[in-house]
C-alpha cells in the first residue's frame, strides 16, 4: 500500500459517519423546512408571526444581557485570578471552572434549589420570591454555565497581556478605571469578542437548562421543541432549528478565528 | 497583600462568582442527604434518597456508562486515523473536512437530533435501538477526539520522524501503530477523558433521541426533576456529580498536559 492510499484510508471511516450521519440528515432537516403549505415562506413567518418573533426577541435578548454579565464577572476574576498568586487560588479556579461539562437539565435544577419554590432565596427571605422560572433564572442559569466558558479564553488572553504596560499607565498619573479602559480592555478585547461570542451562541442555543426553567416564558430551542412534539408543525421546528443553527455557527466562526480554540459544549 | 481598593473589589467579584456556582451545588447534596430538606438539616441526614435512586434509576447509570465506553470506542476507532489522515494531508481540503466535522460544536444539539430523526426516524430497529443514541454521542464528541490528537500532532515534526522510518523499512501501518499512536498518547489521553465526560452528561441530543425503554443518566435526571420530590432529585444530582467531578478534573489536568506539550 502506498504512503497516499494509507493516509486516504485513515479518513474514510470519518467521512462515510460525516456523510452519513451529519450531511445527509442536515440536508433532510433543510428539504423538510420547506415542505410545509407555506413552503420556503416558512422562513418569513420566523419574523411575520408574533409568535415566533416575541420568542426570538427574548431569546436574543436574554443571551445578550447573560453574555454582558458573564463578560463583565468573568474578565474581572480572570484578571484578578491571572494577576495575583495566593493560597487558595487554585481552590477558586477549580470551583470556577468546574462547571464546565455540567449539563443543563443539572444547571436548571441548581437554579430551582436557588430560586425555586423550596428554594433559598425564598426561605431566607420574607415573602414569597421565586424567580428560578422567569427570564431572571433563565438568565441565571445562562450565567451559570457561561461563567467559566468565558473565565478560560480570557485568563488565557490575560495572561500574554504585559503588566509592564499597566504600570506605565499608572507611573504616567492614570486613574485606575483609565488603565483599565485604556489599557487591559483594548489588551483583551479580541479575547473578549471570542468569549463574548462563545456565550451568546452557547446561550441562544441552550435546551437542557430552558427544558428544566422554561415553564412560563418560551425561547427558541424551547419552541423548536414544543413544534416537534406537541404541535408536529415539523417544518416549523426544522426551519427555526437551521435559522439556530447559522447564527450559532456563525458566531463561533467569529470567535474562532480571534482565539484560538473554542470551548464549547451544549448548555 | 489585597491593600488597594481596586484589588478588594476584584476579589469581591471573584468570591461572588465563586459563590454563585458553589452555594447551589452544596444546597443540592445537602437536600439529597437530610431526611426532609424543606424541615432543614436538622431533621437528620440520611441515604435513604441515595438507595432510592439506585433502585429507581441504576439502569440509566448503567445504560450512560456503557454508552460512554462504546463513544470511547467508536470515537477513537474513528477520530485516531482521521487526525492522523489530517496532520498528514493538509490543504483546504482537509481544513473544510475539519470544519465540517466540528458542526456539532456550534449547532445546537436539538437541532442535530431533529435532523437525525427525521432521516432515521422511519427505521425501526435502528431508531429504538441503543445505537441511535451511540450515533448522536458519537457525532458530538467526535470533534473534540481529533481536534485534542489533531493538536498534538500538528506541533511535532511528522514528517521527518516518518520519513526516517520508511528509510529503514516500515510500512505506512508500522509507522502509524509504532511511531504516531505513541507520540499522540497526550492528545488520545486528553481525547478520551473528554469524550467519556461529554458522553456521561449529553442531554440536548439524547433528550429527543431516547425512547422510553432507554433512559440515560442525564435523560433520568431531567425525569427527576419533574417527577420526584426534592430530595430524591437531589440525591440522583449527587450520584451525577460523584461520577462526573473526578472524570473532569480528569479531563482538565490531561488537556492542561497536552497543551504544555503543543507549545
Amino acid at each position: 500500500m502506498t504512503n497516499r492510499t494509507f493516509v486516504m484510508a485513515c479518513l474514510a471511516p470519518l467521512f462515510i459517519f460525516s456523510l452519513a450521519f451529519l450531511a445527509l440528515p442536515l440536508i433532510r432537516l433543510f428539504l423538510v423546512s420547506g415542505e410545509s403549505d407555506a413552503g420556503w415562506a416558512i422562513y418569513l413567518d420566523i419574523v411575520r408571526k408574533p409568535r415566533y418573533l416575541n420568542t426570538l426577541v427574548l431569546t436574543v435578548l436574554v443571551s445578550l444581557a447573560t453574555t454582558f454579565a458573564a463578560l463583565a464577572v468573568s474578565s474581572t476574576a480572570g484578571m484578578f485570578l491571572v494577576r495575583n498568586r495566593f493560597r487558595g487560588r487554585g481552590t477558586l479556579l477549580a470551583v470556577l471552572t468546574l462547571p464546565l461539562a455540567f449539563p443543563g437539565v443539572v444547571i436548571g435544577f441548581l437554579i430551582i434549589l436557588l430560586g425555586g419554590r423550596q428554594g433559598l432565596v425564598n426561605q431566607l427571605t420574607p415573602g414569597h420570591v421565586v424567580f428560578a422560572y422567569s427570564a431572571i433564572g433563565l438568565f441565571l442559569g445562562y450565567l451559570y454555565f457561561s461563567i467559566p466558558r468565558v473565565l478560560l479564553t480570557v485568563m488565557a488572553a490575560a495572561e500574554k497581556l504585559d503588566p509592564a504596560l499597566e504600570e506605565a499607565a499608572r507611573t504616567l498619573g492614570a486613574a485606575p478605571h483609565r488603565v483599565v479602559i485604556d489599557v487591559i480592555i483594548p489588551g483583551l478585547m479580541p479575547s473578549l469578542i471570542a468569549s463574548g461570542a462563545i456565550a451568546f451562541a452557547t446561550a441562544m442555543g441552550a435546551f437542557g437548562t430552558a427544558f428544566t426553567l422554561a415553564t412560563n416564558i418560551d425561547v427558541i430551542p424551547m419552541v423548536i421543541y414544543t413544534e416537534f412534539t406537541l404541535s408536529a408543525n415539523i417544518a416549523m421546528a426544522s426551519a427555526l432549528s437551521i435559522v439556530l443553527g447559522i447564527i450559532t455557527w456563525i458566531l463561533l466562526l467569529i470567535a474562532r478565528s480571534l482565539s484560538g480554540s473554542t470551548v464549547a459544549g451544549g448548555g | 497583600m489585597f491593600k488597594s481598593k481596586v484589588k478588594m473589589l476584584q476579589l469581591a467579584v471573584t468570591l461572588s462568582a465563586c459563590a454563585f456556582l458553589l452555594v447551589p451545588t452544596i444546597l443540592s447534596v445537602m437536600a439529597g442527604l437530610t431526611v426532609n430538606y424543606f424541615k432543614g438539616i436538622s431533621s437528620g441526614l440520611t441515604l435513604k434518597w441515595v438507595y432510592q435512586v439506585w433502585e429507581l434509576y441504576a439502569d440509566s447509570i448503567f445504560l450512560s456508562m456503557w454508552l460512554a465506553v462504546a463513544c470511547l470506542f467508536c470515537t477513537l476507532i474513528i477520530g485516531l486515523p482521521a487526525a492522523y489522515g489530517l496532520a498528514r494531508h493538509p490543504g483546504w481540503l482537509s481544513r473544510l473536512l475539519e470544519e465540517f466535522i466540528s458542526l456539532p460544536l456550534a449547532v445546537p444539539g436539538l437541532a442535530l437530533a431533529l435532523a437525525l430523526l427525521q432521516l432515521y426516524g422511519s427505521m425501526k430497529g435502528f431508531r429504538a435501538s441503543w445505537t441511535f443514541i451511540l450515533v448522536g454521542h458519537v457525532l458530538y464528541t467526535l470533534p473534540f477526539m481529533v481536534r485534542s490528537i489533531l493538536a498534538v500532532l500538528a506541533s511535532m515534526d511528522l514528517k521527518t520522524l516518518e520519513e526516517g522510518a520508511a528509510s529503514l523499512g516500515a510500512s505506512p501501518w508500522q509507522r502509524f501503530r509504532d511511531i504516531v499512536v505513541p507520540n499522540a498518547m497526550p492528545g488520545i489521553l486528553a481525547g478520551a477523558l473528554t469524550v467519556v465526560t461529554l458522553s456521561i452528561g449529553e442531554f440536548n441530543l439524547t433528550w429527543m433521541l431516547h425512547t422510553p425503554y432507554l433512559k440515560t443518566l442525564p435523560v433520568g435526571l431531567a425525569d427527576s426533576y419533574a417527577s420526584m420530590r426534592l430530595e430524591i432529585a437531589s440525591a440522583y444530582t449527587l450520584v451525577f456529580f460523584i461520577l462526573i467531578v473526578p472524570l473532569l478534573m480528569a479531563m482538565q489536568w490531561a488537556s492542561a498536559r497536552a497543551q504544555r506539550i503543543t507549545q
